[in-house]
């Protein structure tokens, strides 16, 4: 952790306040942060938000529980189908539709590719925003495989909206499973060269060991998920703590590091896609036959009531908090989405370093803007 | 055992910074290996995924037929209001009875999110997505579109 450093104690004179953003690659988004510096080192950060709000909770209200789904994808676009699966988890529970084997083995595998690609996507951003540009292709082609075995299946690449209340909208191409078999025969091979590439080398190791530590208790406290928690050491995986769908029969690890501090933020993630490829792989080929969408109701009614789901997407935990009067349409929708607790905890994280280590720092934490801002 | 230490840590520095440029050094030199699409000029060759969401169109036959009954459960469906059904009264030849039909199909391209729950909700098969992607145009009326062909009428057997 750093120590804060003296000039930082001494003077209040000669501070600087600067903006990165809300316009600004490092970012990643619409993300506009206020910078007081003393010097080079960071006295304070105030995340600005609302650069991208699009009122997604209000927008909800008026649309039927069939409709508001494909809204969500537009929350976290790079676990969009994570976010579907989460609302249609909450409507399912209001509901008590039991949904098929079928449709949930195939939203977990989807929900796992997702998570590899938001994952790649992100480690190659990460490198680029420490300065490598390679990586980022060496990510995209990876990602570029999932991205087809989504548009095959799904019929889009990103804002999929496959899934539906009582299970899947269509059923899977035939392709599916050569295709997810081919993916993972060739990311065993690539895996390697992300390693070869980034994780050992020297340059990336010394501006990610030590910065940006957070302690546990700081996670909590700020309500922390996802792999930011789990590089303090706390347990926080939703698919282990509260298991849907069919988790609770799978055989996969919690990555968890204690060190607390970017690089352990970092293999969290990198030691996720490889538990993410054990789950696909018992997955695969045990893809149970029958249909993939329960029978439901023409018009949906949650009975009375408030509903409450949790999923892990790739970022942490997305709750889905919904208030029904029994209508069609829900009273309230609220969202707890994992960026705007991860993204909160910046100022702790940063304050006292270097403003050179901000973008790495801050890198690690994955933040997406329109899932914080909503 | 300063030195030593320090000297272990360059070389292993060394060592990292090589490897890395080992694998530039190896794309570098297989091109065959590098995937880049060089769209537009693949244009006559690519194939996109059938069930690609690209646009919403109505099915016709040889005969100039559809299977839309205007019965607007995909105008209900859609979450923007992207779809229009505009009904008439056909009448029955051989009962002389009054019946419901489709005269207007509109779609609004520009509203539409591809969602696919039109789609989805409809009953009898009628629309369904095709995979086009070029959809940029100078004016935004032009997106909006009419999807059954002029002097199409209903199939027969269609309930
Ligand atoms: S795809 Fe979705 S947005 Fe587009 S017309 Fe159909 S229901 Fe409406
Ligand atoms: S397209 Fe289908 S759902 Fe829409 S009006 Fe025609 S028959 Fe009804």
């Amino acid at each position: 952790m750093y120590r804060t450093t003296d000039i930082l104690t001494s003077s209040t004179s000669g501070d600087m306040v600067i903006n990165v953003g809300p316009q600004h690659p490092a970012t990643h988004g619409v993300l506009h942060l206020v910078i007081t510096l003393n010097g080079e080192t960071i006295k304070k950060i105030e995340p600005h938000l609302g650069y991208i709000h699009r009122s997604i909770e209000k927008m909800c209200e008026s649309l039927t529980y069939r409709q508001f789904i494909y809204v969500t994808s537009r929350m976290d676009y790079l676990s969009a189908h994570i976010n579907n699966h989460a609302c249609a988890l909450c409507v399912e529970k209001g509901l008590q539709i039991e949904v098929p084997p079928r449709a949930q083995v195939v939203r977990v595998i989807l929900d796992e590719l997702t998570r590899i690609a938001s994952h790649e996507l992100w480690w190659g951003a990460m490198a680029m925003d420490l300065g490598a540009f390679t990586p980022f292709f060496h990510a995209f082609r990876e990602r570029e495989m999932i991205n087809e075995i989504m548009e095959e299946t799904c019929g889009a690449r990103l804002t999929m909206n496959y899934i539906v209340p009582g299970g899947v909208m269509m059923d899977i191409h035939p392709n599916f499973q050569k295709k997810i078999k081919e993916f993972i025969v060739l990311y065993k091979q690539k895996i390697n060269e992300y390693h070869e590439l980034v994780t050992g080398n020297v340059i990336f190791e010394n501006r990610m060991k030590n910065i940006g530590t957070l302690t546990a208790e700081q996670v909590i406290s700020y309500g922390c998920s996802g792999p930011v928690a789990r590089g303090s050491g706390v347990k926080s995986d939703i698919r282990k703590l509260y298991p849907y769908e069919i988790y609770d029969k799978l055989d996969f690890e919690e990555a968890l590091e204690t060190g607390g501090d970017s690089y352990a933020r970092y293999l969290i993630r990198m030691r996720e896609m490889e538990q993410s490829i054990k789950i696909i792989e018992q997955l695969v080929d045990n893809i149970p036959d029958g249909d993939f969408q329960a029978k439901t109701k023409a018009v949906l009614k949650l009975p009375k009531g408030e509903f409450y789901t949790s999923v892990e997407t790739a970022r942490g935990e997305l709750g889905v908090y919904i208030v029904s009067e029994g209508g069609t349409t829900p009273y309230r929708i609220k969202f707890r989405s994992p960026g705007f607790s991860n993204l909160s905890i910046l100022n702790d994280m940063v304050k006292g370093g270097k403003i050179g280590d901000l973008i790495a720092a801050m890198g690690t934490l994955d933040l997406v803007i329109p899932d914080i801002d909503r | 055992m300063f030195l030593k230490d320090y000297i272990k840590e360059v070389a292993g520095a060394l060592k990292s910074l090589a490897s890395g440029m080992k694998m530039t050094g190896y794309y570098f030199t297989h091109h065959k290996e590098i995937i880049t699409e060089e769209y537009p000029d693949n244009r006559n060759s690519l194939v996109l995924a059938e069930r690609f969401k690209g646009e919403v169109v109505m099915t016709h036959d040889e005969n100039n037929e559809h299977a839309c009954t205007g019965c607007t459960a995909c105008e209900l469906a859609c979450p923007n209001a992207t779809i229009k059904i505009i009904t008439k009264f056909d009448v029955d030849e051989a009962t002389g009875k009054k019946k419901k039909a489709l005269d207007t199909f509109i779609y609004h391209l520009e509203l539409c999110t591809l969602c696919n729950l039109c789609v989805d909700a409809c009953p009898t098969g009628a629309i369904k997505m095709a995979p086009t992607f070029e959809h940029s145009v100078f004016d935004r009326n032009q997106l909006t579109k009419k999807l059954n062909n002029p002097g199409s009428k209903i199939r027969a057997g269609v309930e």
